[in-house]
């Protein structure tokens, strides 16, 4: 079974090379990955098993990716799953539709509080986000704190670049509402 | 520009992401505008407070080695059937069962036959159509209706040369084609189509010179035929009747 020996032995290589061309294309966005995880799942362990399962699925599928973007891709994969994770957890979050019940925020009722946002601390502005329904987090987390283009937030939430912008902005100003009522709270 | 304009336009300003005329006008606009200023204002105020390295959850170092311990041996249970489920927590348990059943049943039994291979194989495959469909441009890497074009193609791409046919005459045109990631190896996928629906015809060396006659099954109202000539497996799998299928099957299989 000379043959057979052979063809194991290319299959391992073969198995090989995968592996190490997927670890080279996506496993320097691990950082990415988690901090999407952490702030869809809000929880340090389930955020872990999460990225685990989206690094496991991403393996899978890694055939299927010829792009250049390993991170776009893989935090496609990282929110499905997350998503994944919420309805099987049964997360109220996905129950309710946000853009039917959701008060829109005029500008001028945000502008005199300017000067208090530059006080809020750290783990006020952590709150305030976390709070904020997971439709509006998940843009402004890839736009803040990834720092991506509409384009690339359009491609991983798989939404039109409209809806993109005008979550964005509703996420935003909801966020200073929640800060500045939270300041006025403590003052 | 008006004020209503600006505000709709300061995200886009803020993020950079307006052409330059825009920009310039928004910037205009808020030379002019106190209050519109003082709105940006708020909103850089909000973006510094963002940008803040406590807010970033970098993975920690320990998820990254349970990650790549997981790659691992994911990487190496490729070989074996998936049917007990892929999930990093029962992956151990899958492979010592998988094993023992290997070494039971599997080992006698050539490779082509094996049903339970073939039945994860085909969900593969279902899955394989399924996405491709979904996809811009049915994620086609070469568009050609050339077979001299598509052929080609793959050269340098795969360890094969997979046989492309121009069916165009009998009215199954070719689309193009791609690689695809089957069977634990890369595999090529031409594109055809008839009238409105679309097959995928999947390609790789086959292990045994022989041939096999069509196999057909059902998967998720798809029909798939299976055969194995000159050294190649082939599937075939679309949405087209099973007669339609069965006679591209064919028109494939001509003069091989």
């Amino acid at each position: 079974m000379v043959d057979g020996g052979v063809e194991k032995q290319e299959e391992r290589l073969q198995k090989q090379n995968k592996l190490a061309s997927f670890e080279e294309a996506v496993l320097p966005h691990l950082d990415a990955a988690h901090n999407l995880a952490r702030w869809l799942t809000r929880n340090d362990a389930d955020a872990d098993d999460v990225v685990q399962e989206a690094y496991l699925r991403a393996f899978k599928f890694f055939g299927g990716f010829h792009g250049a973007d390993g991170r776009s891709w893989l935090l496609a994969i990282v929110r499905n799953t997350c998503y994944t994770w919420m309805q099987h957890n049964r997360s109220p979050e996905l129950t309710v539709s946000l853009d039917d019940d959701v008060p829109e925020i005029e500008s001028k009722d945000l502008n005199p509080e300017a000067l208090l946002l530059q006080s809020a601390d750290t783990q006020m502005v952590r709150q305030a986000l976390e709070d904020l329904p997971v439709e509006f987090r998940e843009v402004l987390v890839l736009r803040e704190l990834e720092e991506m283009s509409y384009r690339e937030i359009a491609s991983i939430t798989d939404l039109p670049l409209g809806t993109v912008m005008s979550r964005l902005a509703r996420g935003r100003k909801r966020l200073q509402l929640a800060l500045t009522n939270r300041k006025h709270a403590e003052v | 520009m008006s004020c209503e304009r600006a505000e709709e336009l300061t995200p886009g300003y803020l993020d950079g992401e307006l052409d330059l005329a825009r920009s310039l006008e928004v910037e205009q606009h808020m030379h002019e505008c106190q209050i519109c200023a003082r709105a940006y204002r708020n909103q850089t105020t909000l973006r510094s407070s963002l940008k803040n390295e406590a807010l970033y959850y970098g993975a920690p170092e320990k998820l990254k080695k349970r990650i790549q311990a997981s790659l691992r041996k994911e990487a190496k249970s490729e070989v074996f059937p998936r049917a007990f489920g892929w999930r990093w927590l029962t992956v151990g348990a899958s492979l010592a069962f998988m094993l023992l059943i290997g070494v039971v049943v599997w080992r006698p039994v050539p490779r082509s036959i094996r049903p339970s291979g073939d039945e994860l194989l085909a969900q593969e495959i279902v899955s394989d159509h399924v996405r491709s469909l979904q996809l811009e441009n049915h994620r086609i890497d070469v568009i050609s209706e050339d077979p001299h074009t598509v052929k080609p193609w793959f050269d340098g791409k795969l360890d094969f040369a997979p046989p492309v046919k121009d069916l165009s005459g009998q009215e199954f045109p070719l689309l193009g084609g791609r690689l695809e990631y089957l069977n634990n190896r890369t595999v090529a996928a031409l594109f055809y189509s008839r009238r409105k629906h679309f097959i995928n015809l999947f390609i790789w060396p086959s292990e045994h010179a022989g041939a096999t006659g069509e196999t057909t099954t059902q998967r998720q109202g798809y029909n798939l035929i299976h055969w194995t000539s000159s050294g190649m497996n082939y599937w075939a799998i679309s949405d087209l009747n099973s007669v339609e299928l069965h006679e591209f099957a064919r028109l494939v299989q001509q003069g091989q």
